[in-house]
Formats: structure tokens, sequence, C-alpha cells
């Protein structure tokens, strides 16, 4: 089969290149990350990153024929429907948006930075029993959908608000971890996470356009946990 | 060529929860420290833990007790874990757990608002005398990722200093034996850095990487035994392996043991549920061990499922659909991707894959490592200005087997332990060891043999040619004249390799030249495993021999010490002396 990887390094190339290679996978579907480990075989120049092959490390985000995902739980015939049949090229590009260090791997840093914005942690300043915060099961349930982020960042590079603004506009995934503590029972900071986000761009940038639900490999809903943010921002305005 | 020095008070080497959990304990005592992690720390391997941490939080059991834990343990270990630690790790665990949910862990709940726990894997209740016990905290089937998120998060709001997507190449180590710092590499730049430092903490993790098929992730290539090894500094009991039972057939990826806890059981291909002949109590939730040997018998006895009958299936679907969305829910998904298989409609093809590496740097409970006077016997020594938790570690907690949900308590009570060791040794004012410009270039000789290298094979082929000998001679069954023919395979690869070729020479994010440094640690630890494994002439745990198919508790009943200096295996006493508790006597171990 045909593979389309997009290629630069800094050391070398003035301008970043498409370089195609031809694949055996023995017809078999693989993911993606298998792939991409063929090729680094033929070339071991190839630079992506990886670790956990399973889906929940979230090093592997990259673009492949045009949508964001996790290279190691995308499967060939899902992406690229008849590239096996060669029918068409597996294409892959790095995540949109971010600088690119080399080939696939691009720079976080504005991501991680816009993340650490939302104080992603739990502050309760009260002081704490010995044994566990009590939290009921109900109160829990409030995290699923939330926490469970990997900060793959393949919402916030599919996300047109994001592009325009990295600095200003927090983004979907920093927005979500965000409202994982708002939600959070045993935090005891919401007014002063919420003063944060009070402003024209951190979170009102967001355009509704939900490109960052259609992309996250875990089925989060960042926009659903934006649009609750905003309710408790008008709540309090109240 | 002279490089750069920055110097700290410590270094952390790894950003999975062993580190994570120490550097905390240090970035809030306010010393100059550091953590250097090869990827962002959340890409750890821990991160993929799934069913939960074991502790007597007595939450599922009001009348819990961490004796019992420590009971159960001690009995996994085969018990060749040290009853000191075990007795440490059990009774300071309560604290270390709560303070996780302190900090922020998303812990499943019960109806009383507590920590969910679910039964694990040889669990028992009042020495084993009072049938199954719950005690696997768990936030879904998603606890590693919960509590490495949490750690991270804690890391940042104390400001840790992170070198992330920095590799630790080896130990910067003086003519005393004293360790002066680490080498590493910046992945995105390439520039080589000598991490000076009072104390170096390998928190590295494992190296399931030595075999062609395990659950752990690509990047658990064992790189703190890798440089202990070449620092001169021995490995204990690393021919124990854990097999868990229940890899995905033909993926490698593990489905957690928390499923046969939520009452999933394996079925061979007649749909008999076979584990009821092998133990006739604790069945599916027999030891690791047993579950595995156990699988592998019916497929060596023909009733394995499939094709070509190579794996037998667990099956989940009459537990329903509700608890199986609500309970493992990451399950579902990694069976749908992975095995094609809906575990609310149909069993999950399973077969026994590499997974933990109970051997490690033989440590105390304060993380400190230790090497014996003569090499591979005589009478422990500290190793100056290393220390070592986690995974990596060897503290022995888990002797010859590891029970489920003890890694991660492992992780989190050794490191909050060293942190705590090593922030009271700075208060009194430990020492930085000197090295000389010698010591520095003899830790950089290697990643100049990679940068030099003109031809020879490539690191692909021969890490392919070192997964598949130690798949085939060194697995769940292991034999003598096997083993032996690994043996001076695994020689003959160190040959090889010492000749590979590196092609790629440039700086930038050179992942090539990663995984050369790596190929070089995973030939270390499955040369140690090899000779360790050939030479415990019994079997004990996860070390299973045709040739010695018994327990041997008159010659066996101890460490293995393997020196790398003289590739000699000796033996280390167990400790067999808690403090608060009455030694647990070896008995037969049943389930
Ligand atoms: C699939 C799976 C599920 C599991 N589920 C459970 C469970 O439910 N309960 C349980 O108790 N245990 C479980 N375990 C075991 C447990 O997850 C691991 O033993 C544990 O997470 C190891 O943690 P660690 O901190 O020692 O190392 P890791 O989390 O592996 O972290 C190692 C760190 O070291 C860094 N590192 C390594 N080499 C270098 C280098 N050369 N330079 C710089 N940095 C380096 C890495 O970047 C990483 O940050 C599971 C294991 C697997 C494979
Ligand atoms: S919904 Fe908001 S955050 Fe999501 S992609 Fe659209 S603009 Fe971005
Ligand atoms: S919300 Fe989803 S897509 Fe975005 S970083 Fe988290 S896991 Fe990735
Ligand atoms: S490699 Fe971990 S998410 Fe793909």
């Amino acid at each position: 089969m045909k593979v389309s990887i997009y290629r630069y390094n800094p050391e070398t190339d003035r301008e970043p290149y498409m370089q195609e290679y031809e694949v055996d996978t023995q017809g078999k579907d693989l993911m993606v990350l298998d792939v991409l480990a063929l090729v680094k075989e033929q070339d071991p120049t190839l630079a992506y990153r990886r670790s956990c092959r399973e889906g929940v490390c979230g090093s592997d985000g990259m673009n492949m024929n045009g949508k964001n995902g996790l290279a190691c739980v995308t499967a060939l015939s899902i992406v690229a429907p008849g590239v096996l049949e060669g029918k068409k090229a597996l294409v892959i590009r790095p995540l949109p948006g971010l600088p690119v260090i080399r080939d696939l791997v691009v720079d976080m840093t504005m991501f991680y930075n816009q993340y650490e914005k939302v104080q992603p942690y739990l502050i309760n300043d009260t002081p704490a029993p010995a044994i566990e915060r009590l939290q009921s099961p109900e109160e829990r349930e409030k995290l699923d959908g939330l926490y469970e982020c990997i900060l793959c960042a393949c919402c916030s590079t599919s996300c047109p608000s994001f592009w325009w603004n990295p600095e200003k506009f927090l983004g979907p995934a920093a927005l979500l971890q965000g409202y994982r503590f708002l939600a959070d029972s045993r935090d005891t900071a919401r007014d002063d996470r919420l003063s944060r986000l009070d402003d024209p761009f951190s979170l009102f940038r967001c355009r509704g356009i939900m490109n960052c639900v259609s992309v996250c490999p875990k089925g989060l809903n960042p926009t659903r946990a934006i649009g609750h943010i905003r309710d408790m921002l008008l709540e309090r305005a109240i | 060529m002279s490089i750069r020095t920055i110097t700290f008070d410590a270094v952390i080497v790894g950003g999975g929860g062993a580190g994570m959990r120490a550097s905390l304990q240090l970035a809030q005592s306010g010393f100059k420290t550091a953590l250097i992690s090869k990827v962002f720390p959340t890409r750890s391997h821990t991160v993929s833990a799934q069913g939960g941490i074991t502790c007597a939080i007595a939450s599922a059991d009001p009348n819990d007790d961490w004796r019992w834990h420590m009971y159960d343990t001690v009995k996994g270990s085969d018990y060749i874990g040290d009853q000191d630690a075990i007795e440490y790790m059990c009774s300071v665990g309560p604290e270390a757990v709560f303070e996780l949910d302190h900090m922020g862990l998303p812990f499943s709940r019960t109806e009383e608002g507590r920590i969910y726990q679910r039964p694990f894997g040889g669990q028992s209740k009042n020495f084993g005398e009072g049938g199954q016990a719950a005690r696997t905290c768990a936030a879904a089937d998603r606890t590693g990722h919960a509590l490495l998120h949490a750690l991270y998060q804690q890391n940042l709001k104390h400001n840790t200093q992170f070198y992330n997507e920095w590799l630790a190449t080896d130990l910067v180590k003086n003519a005393r034996g004293q360790v002066c710092g680490v080498i590493a590499m910046c992945i995105e730049t390439g520039e080589v850095v000598f991490f000076k430092s009072k104390a170096t903490v390998f928190a590295t993790g494992g190296a399931g990487r030595i075999y062609a098929s395990t659950t752990n992730a690509l990047i658990n290539t064992g790189d703190g035994v890798g440089m202990a090894l070449r620092a001169g500094v021995p490995v204990q009991d690393i021919e124990m392996w854990q097999f868990h039972p229940t890899g995905i057939a033909g993926a490698g990826v593990l489905v957690t043991e928390g499923c046969r806890g939520e009452g999933g059981y394996l079925i061979n291909k007649d749909g008999e549920r076979f584990m009821e002949r092998y133990a006739p109590n604790a069945k599916d939730l027999a030891g690791r061990d047993v579950v595995a040997r156990s699988m592998m018998m019916e497929i060596l006895d023909g009733r394995g499922c499939g094709p070509n009958g190579d794996h037998v299936y667990l099956k989940l679907d009459h537990l329903g659909e509700e608890v199986l969305h609500s309970r493992l829910p990451g399950i579902c998904e990694l069976s749908k991707t992975f095995a094609h298989a809906d575990p609310v409609k149909e069993p999950v093809p399973v077969v026994p894959t590499c997974h933990y590496m109970m051997g490690g740097i033989p440590s105390n409970i304060h993380g400190q490592a230790l090497r014996l006077s003569g090499g591979h016997e005589g009478d422990d020594q500290i190793i100056d200005g290393l220390f070592a938790v986690g995974e990596v570690a060897c503290v022995s907690v888990h002797g010859a087997n590891r029970l489920g949900g003890n890694s991660l308590l492992d992780l989190v009570v050794f490191g909050r332990a060293a942190g705590l060791f090593i922030e009271d040794g700075l208060r009194q004012g430990m020492e930085q060891a000197e090295p000389s410009r010698d010591d520095i270039e003899q830790a950089m000789s290697r990643y100049r043999r990679w940068d030099e290298s003109k031809k020879g094979e490539s690191v692909t082929s021969l890490r392919k040619a070192l997964q598949q000998t130690m798949q085939n001679h060194f697995g769940v069954f292991r034999k003598g004249d096997l083993m032996a023919e690994g043996v001076s395979m695994l020689a003959d690869l160190r040959g090889r390799i010492a000749e590979g070729h590196l092609d790629d020479k440039s700086k930038a994010f050179n992942t090539a030249r990663v995984e050369a440094l790596e190929l070089d640690n995973l030939l270390e630890v499955a040369q140690a495993t090899a000779i360790a494994a050939e030479g415990r002439k019994e079997s004990r745990g996860a070390h299973s021999r045709y040739d010695f198919p018994d327990r041997d508790d008159e010659n066996w009943l101890c460490h293995s010490i393997f020196d790398p200096a003289t590739l000699k295996l000796g033996k280390r006493a167990v400790n067999f002396s808690p403090k608060t508790v009455d030694t647990f006597q070896p008995k037969v171990r049943t389930y």
C-alpha cells in the first residue's frame, strides 16, 4: 500500500515535503502506528512519538487523511477505506497549528501552557481528614467524561479558534480540564477558577464548531464542558 | 569534547508513578530537584495501569487489616519477598492512598462515599482463612491514568522542575564507586548534559520489551537496569518475570485482572471453566503465576481456542452491559479495538503475556541501592548517591510473583519513602561525590560508540533477534538446555550489538538514536535474566522449570544476585524479620 508522510528535518531541510513509501501489510488491516513502524524499518530517519500503543498515553496524535487521531488505535480501514486495495494512499501529517520540530513531532509547549493556566490540580485548603474526603457516587459521576483526557491535543489542534488565538483562547482540552476541577465536589476554589476564565478570550472564543468533539479519541465532549462553564459564569454574574 | 554540567540536590530519572511521587516529596521540601523523563510524564507506562491499587483502607470491609494484606503478599511472593519491606508497604499504604485522594485522584465510590474496592487475585481475609477479600482501590479501570495525572498535576502545583523528553544514557560514578549523577540527552536538540547531583533516583520502570510479546509500552526498555549494570551495580531476582494471564491474543494489550475480580472467568474450547480444576478455592482469582500456568497447560493439552488452539477465552458477557460499561469501560474499548470482540456479547481471546519485572536493583526501604561486598556474594553495602524506586527496584515486596494492584502501591509508598529519606539526608548535609573528567568520559563512551559507528547490523533487526530469543527460551515454562542455548545466543548478540550501526547521526529529535541507546539496555536486562533463570535450579513463583519442577527451600529460599562484572549468580538472604508482627513461615502455596 502507499503511504505519504510529511517530512521535515530542521538540520537538512529548508522546507517540509511529502515523502512516498510503499509498505507491505500482507493485506492486514493494521493500525496506523504499525504502518509507521514498518516505514521506520525502511527509513529509520522518520521521527514520531509513541509509547503505550493502546490509546491511553496520548503520544501519537497526528493528522491522518485529514483527520486528527491517535495512530495506535486508528485502523487503516477506518481512516482510509480502500487503502489496502490500492485505491488511495494513507496520508500522514503532524497535528496542525503547532510548530513542527521534526517530521510528525510537534512542539506541544503552547498546548501545555494553556493546560497549566486552568490550575489543573485539586485545590482544597481545609485540613485533610484522616481518611479520604467522602464523595457520593453521584458526585463522582460528574467527573466521568472529564478526567479521562490523555492530553493528546487532537481536539485543540483541530479547533479554528485555537489556531487563530493559541495564546489567548485556552482551547478545548484545557477548558475540559478546567471544568473537571470545577465539577469536583472536593475542590474549594470554584470562585477563583471562574474569575480566571471570565474574560473575552479564555473561554468565550469558543464558537461551538464542535471539531473538538468529533476528533476526541476518548469520546470526550469539550464543547459540552465549555457550555457548563459558560452557564456557571452567567449564573455567577446574576 | 567537554559537556555542560547542571547541578542539583537530587535528580530523579523517571516520571511514572514512582518518580513523580518522589519528586513531589522533594519539590515540597524546597531542595533543588530535577525530574528527567524520556517522555512527557503522563505518557509514562503507569498511565496504562487499569485495575487498581491494593491497600487495606477498610472501605469494602470495615474490618480489613493490613496484616492480612501482608500475609497475601508474602504468600504471593512464594516467600522470597522481604518481610520487613512488605510490612512497611502494607502498613503505611493506607496513608499513601488517602493522600492520593487528597491530591484529587478520582477514585470510584461506594454508597458511603468511600473509595470503591474490588476483589483481585491472591487476596484473602484473616490470613487465608476468611475467603476472598476485595482490597483493590479503583478508579473504574483507569486507575493508573487517574493516579499518574493526579501526581503530575500536584507536581505542577508545587513547581517541580521537569526535563521532559530527555533520555538518561549512563550513570557517572567515581573511582570510589560513588554515584555522582547521570548523563542525559535532550531528545529535541540532541544536546548532552551531565546532571550532577547528591542523590540520583532511578524510577525508570520495567523492561517488558525484552520479550516479543508483552503488555508493556514501547518505551519499557529497562534503561535503569541497563545503566545500573553497566556501572557495576548488581540486579536481584531478575529471572522473575510475571506473565499476566490476560493479554489479548495477538496484540499483547492487557485486559485487567479486575475483569475476573468483577466476576469474569476463563474457559477453554469446550466451554469449561477450567480454573475450578487447578485452584478449587480461589479459581480464577488464584495467583497470576498459577493462572498463567494453568492456561498454558490447557493450550498445550489441546484445549485451546481459535483455529490454532493457541489461546483461551475470558468470558464477561454474563456480567451484563451495565456493569461492564460502568466498571470496565476501558476494557470494552480495548477489546473492541484490539480483539474485535465486544465483551458485552462475546468472550475475549487471551493468552499469558509478559507483564512485570519482579526483579531489579536491590534496594532497602529508603530506596537506597545496594551491592554485595564480594560482587555476587558477601554483605550488603549501600551505594552512595544511588536510589531506586518503583518497578526498576527490587526492595523486594513482590518476590517471585507480584500480586495485582501491589505495584501501584509500591510506587507511591516507596517513591514517598525515598523522597522523605533524601530530604532528611540533604538537611543533614549529604555531600556531593565528585567525578573526575575521566569518569565523565567513561559514562559518555557508549553514546560515542553509536555516534561513531560506520557500518553494521541495524538496530531493528538486532532488537527483533533479541526479543525472539527471550520469547522462545525464557517463557512461562523453562528448561535447562533450552535456557543454556538462550544464554549463548545472547552472548553472541552482545557481540553483534557492540558492532551495531546507527545510520542517522542527526541531532534534532532523532528517535533512531534513542532506539539504539535503548537496545543496549534491552541486552543488559535480557542477559541478566537469562543467566539468573538458568542459574536458579528450582521452580518458584513465576519461575517454572520442567527440569526442576519443585520449590527447593533448602537451597533457594533466597534472592538471586547477578553481578555484571563477573556474570556470576550468587545468593542473598531474604528478610524474615518484620518489626511488629510474627514472621510468616514458608508453607506449601495452594489457592
Ligand atoms: C497494562 C498494564 C496494566 C497494569 N495494571 C496495574 C494495576 O492495575 N495495578 C498495579 O498495581 N500495577 C499495574 N501494572 C504495573 C504497573 O503499572 C507498573 O509496574 C508501574 O506503573 C511502573 O511504574 P514506575 O513508576 O516504576 O515506572 P513507569 O511508569 O514505567 O515510568 C518510567 C519512567 O521512567 C522514564 N524513563 C525510563 N527510562 C528513561 C531514561 N533512559 N531516561 C529518562 N527517563 C526514562 C520514563 O519516561 C517514565 O517516565 C500494570 C502494568 C501494565 C503493563
Ligand atoms: S466547539 Fe469550541 S473548542 Fe470545540 S472546536 Fe469548536 S470552537 Fe473549538
Ligand atoms: S479532550 Fe480528547 S482530544 Fe482533547 S486532549 Fe483530551 S483526550 Fe485528546
Ligand atoms: S501510543 Fe499511547 S496513545 Fe498511541
